[in-house]
């Protein structure tokens, strides 16, 4: 029964494949994929069909923008359905996506690893190595400022960046849209999630790719219960860290504001570039002002102790290395350049015992239960792997 | 449901009126270790002493009062080698009666704080500010002395509907600074010889976008002529010296009954970012000018008379040599002074005179009527947030992800959603092949029930 349905879903040339699927992973539906009508654990399942995120912050009350131990989250940008958030899931982790169909966007943004991908600078296209490190995705749903230099406003319209980026995954809209209207699951898919539709377009593609982003959320960590009132959450040493972070000497939690730890804001802090590589002079090529030379996204703190290395190009190995950075003299560890430092940049002189603490406090921030499921197969065929471009002259063409 | 309503009535009256317990902190011992056993609600009163320690406070409702006695209050040393005096990020704080010396960063700061009061202590020497509410709505700030500050004495950051009241700031590089701030209310204010005596601000770069409302009232802000201190690459380091306030970009900062004198460079100056940008970006996201300005009727007297710093310079390229009361830089809009003919003006061409009859006469406080509650939400929403935010991560309904199904709760604990609280509360190990369930014992038990009646009842 499986077995035909496979073969009539995928045609001949691909019989083998789904046979040698079915073998290890039996199913008794006739659809091999199919997508889920529950919302994602922490969302709500609203009348109309959407899902909401629900978090314990809801129960503070303070004006927007604010932060701090009770306060409220910012908006989570939501109001997709189960079948768009888990059609996502598949796109997310489907080779399909790039231009040679060797790179999905979980190549880089690995769920394991933060949702980035353990090197200092991501590999694109070709081999080749890019710019910047990736950034995590948990809690992108909060932000409206993404990429390293906050170039744009909504997940809509970052997905296009990384997929049509040459350098990237080096794809064009027109084979993007033309190799999934290919694929009789992705139709059916497709038409599952977005009812009525007569084919599959990058509108689609970008909006489940943003659905399945949304639902990264990470809000359940030993902080968080400590911040809604249980003591016992943290240990000394953390609490310690804790009180370090929101110091005025440090002013960590000045830009990493709770409860996202991020503000969102563009700062200047004169992050070092790995060995030979060229001063990036960040949102400076968006905005025009010669301000902005250097300045990059504060970057949410959620999940970090699993994203080194770090900054905007992982030129500091660990935890450690960022908080000697920070405990230094301020633009120390940038020269030949005339930089506008953040004025939130001091000199703190902590001493080895509180940046043990502070380190110790980034831990606790540690909030995984929400990690979605890593789809075995993707309807593409294409393996799902995200150690190393999948390059082989039998799935180059898959898929046309 | 009416007697439902009552008793509902009943148990909130009975819950707000549990008695707050008391605990005295005596010399030698540790303030901290108090807030350690204390319960949200408390009372910390802490002996006359010196007490050298980073205080913070998470709890809700926390009372931390010193106990002066025969004039001597508790101090808190920094002995310049300690971060922050007190930290308080819990609802409801009261700090009051220290004496806060020599902390490298700031004497008192609060973070996310609402309906906080701060009232009665002394703050001398801190490195950055002396007293600053951040991220709050609904406080004060009364009744404190403050001094050697190398930022602003009193800072009141991203804040709405605040008092600064009745306070004496000097010898710092700003007597009182609001930023980012929504409708505060500073009045009976002392501001003296510091560099610069009130500041309202608008700073770039915050995620907070606009500066609004701030009514400056029955204030001394005299002599405010010393120099700027301030470290070098902090914003204030920008300020002119000799000004006795300044708007930076701020929108309707409003000044009645004030007596503004001695204050060498100049009484009143209004900016937009582009005429002090030295230490901050442009921020696209922000109205860069100053408008709806008020300055009613206040008492100027012998401002101006040798300007210092940016201000000099500035005078000087317009080929004016004294400096006025009220100058104005950049293209502020809708701005306008009251009794003109009484008032040396600069820069203010696009001013005009305000209506005569317009006080401020009416407004009393900027604070709440009533403290900000936490979200109004029912004990179901509460419940089923609960639920679905912390519970949903390891329980789904019929399936297994981390933790056992909800089904197989609602065989166990049908009818008995007291048994579920207290397992929840404290869990133990007792469903083979599960890992340990980790406590969800910091929700008040009114919602852990609803939670757990919630669970009980889940269709799939």
């Amino acid at each position: 029964m499986a077995f035909t349905a496979a073969l009539k879903f995928r045609g001949g040339a691909l019989a083998l494949l789904p046979l040698l699927l079915f073998q290890v992973f039996p199913v008794s539906s006739a659809d091999f994929f199919e997508l889920n009508d529950h919302c994602p654990p922490s969302f709500e399942k609203l009348a109309n069909g959407t899902c909401e995120l629900r978090s314990l912050y809801e129960f503070y009350n303070s004006p927007t923008g604010f932060g701090g131990l009770k306060t409220r989250l910012p908006e989570h940008q939501g109001g997709y359905t189960p079948q768009q958030i888990d059609l996502g899931r598949y796109l997310f982790f489907d080779p399909v996506l790039s231009g040679d169909n060797s790179q999905s966007c979980a190549s880089c943004h690995q769920p394991d690893k933060g949702f980035s991908d353990g090197l200092a600078r991501s590999i694109g296209a070709k081999g080749k190595q890019l710019e910047r490190s990736a950034p995590s995705l948990w809690n992108v749903g909060f932000l409206t400022s993404l990429f390293w230099d906050g170039r744009e406003k909504d997940l809509r319209a970052q997905a296009r960046g990384p997929l049509f980026n040459e350098h990237e995954m080096n794809n064009s809209e027109a084979q993007l849209e033309q190799s999934l209207n290919n694929m009789a699951d992705y139709r059916r898919l497709f038409v599952n999630a977005f009812p009525g539709i007569e084919k599959i377009t990058t509108n689609e593609i970008t909006l489940a790719l943003a659905a399945f982003q949304s639902s990264l959320v990470s809000l359940n960590s030993r902080y968080d219960r400590y911040a809604h009132g249980d003591e016992t959450a943290l240990t000394e040493e953390e609490k310690t860290g804790h009180t370090v972070f929101r110091s005025f000497v440090t002013r960590c939690s000045q830009c990493h504001t709770p409860p996202l730890f991020t503000n969102q804001q563009l700062a200047v802090t004169a992050a070092p570039e790995p060995e030979g590589k060229e001063f990036d002079v960040g949102a400076e090529l968006i905005l025009g002002y010669a301000q902005y030379r250097g300045a990059f996204k504060v970057p949410g703190l959620r999940n970090i102790d699993l994203t080194a290395p770090y900054m905007h190009s992982g030129a500091l190995a660990d935890l450690q290395a960022v908080v000697t950075f920070y405990n230094d003299e301020r633009g120390h560890a940038v020269t030949g350049e005339e930089l506008q430092l953040h004025w939130h940049l001091v000199n703190p002189g902590l001493g080895e015992d509180e940046e043990k603490a502070l380190i110790a406090f980034l831990f606790s921030l540690r909030d995984e239960t929400n990690k979605p499921v890593t789809p075995l197969h993707v309807p593409s065929g294409l393996p799902v792997s995200f150690d190393k471009p999948a390059l082989t002259a039998q799935n180059l063409n898959r898929g046309n | 449901m009416k007697f439902n309503s009552i008793l509902i009535v009943f148990l909130v009256f009975i819950s707000i009126n549990l008695p707050a317990a008391e605990h005295i902190v005596n010399d030698g011992e540790l303030i901290q270790d108090a807030l350690r056993k204390a319960a949200s609600g408390d009372v910390i009163k802490v002996m006359p002493g010196t007490y050298k320690e980073t205080i913070y406070i998470d709890k809700e409702n926390i009372t931390l009062s010193g106990v002066i006695v025969k004039g001597e209050r508790p101090l808190l040393d920094g002995e310049n080698t300690r971060n922050d005096g007190i930290l308080a990020a819990g609802h409801g704080v009261v700090i009051e009666n220290f004496l806060i010396k020599h902390y490298k960063a700031n004497g008192i700061m609060t973070q996310g704080a609402n309906n906080f009061i701060i009232r009665n202590n002394i703050v001398v020497g801190t490195s950055v500010y002396g007293i600053f509410p951040q991220f709050g709505k609904n406080g004060l700030v009364s009744h404190n002395i403050l001094s050697k500050v190398e930022d602003a004495a009193i800072y009141v950051g991203m804040c709405d509907n605040v008092d600064v009241v009745y306070n004496e700031t000097f010898d710092s590089v700003m007597g009182i600074e609001t930023e980012n701030s929504h409708n505060i209310l500073i009045e009976g204010n002392y501001m003296h010889d510091n560099a610069v005596g009130f500041v309202a601000s608008l700073v770039p770069g915050l995620p907070i976008k606009t500066a609004k409302n701030t009514l400056v009232r029955n204030n001394f802000i005299l002599n405010n002529n010393i120099d700027n201190f301030a470290p070098p690459g902090a914003i204030a380091a920008g300020l002119p010296s000799g000004v006795g306030a300044f708007i930076f970009a701020a929108d309707e900062a409003r000044f009645e009954g004030n007596i503004i004198s001695d204050n060498v460079s100049a009484g009143i100056v209004f900016a937009d970012h582009a005429s002090f940008s030295a230490n901050a970006p442009p921020d696209p996201a922000m109205d860069p000018r100053p408008d709806k300005g008020q300055v009613l009727s206040n008492v100027f007297v012998n401002n101006g008379s040798a300007p210092k710093d940016d201000i000099a310079a500035l005078l000087e390229a317009a080929g004016i040599k004294r400096g006025p009361d009220i100058l104005s830089t950049g293209k502020g809009r809708k701005n306008c002074v009251q009794n003109r003919a009484s008032i040396i003006e600069a820069g203010t061409e696009r001013w005009s005179e305000c209506a005569a009859d317009i006080t401020t006469s009416d407004i009393k406080s900027f604070q709440l009527e009533k403290p900000i509650k936490s979200a109004a939400l029912t004990l179901e929403q509460k419940g089923r947030i609960t639920y679905l935010s912390v519970c949903t991560g390891c329980h789904t309904y019929a399936s297994v992800i981390i933790g056992p199904p909800i089904v197989a709760l609602q065989a166990k604990y049908a009818g008995k959603p007291e048994e579920l609280v207290k397992y929840i509360k404290k869990p133990t190990k007792n469903w083979p092949g599960f890992p340990e369930m980790p406590p969800q014992n910091y929700l008040p038990d009114d919602v852990l029930l609803e939670t757990a009646r919630y669970v009980l009842e889940l269709k799939p």
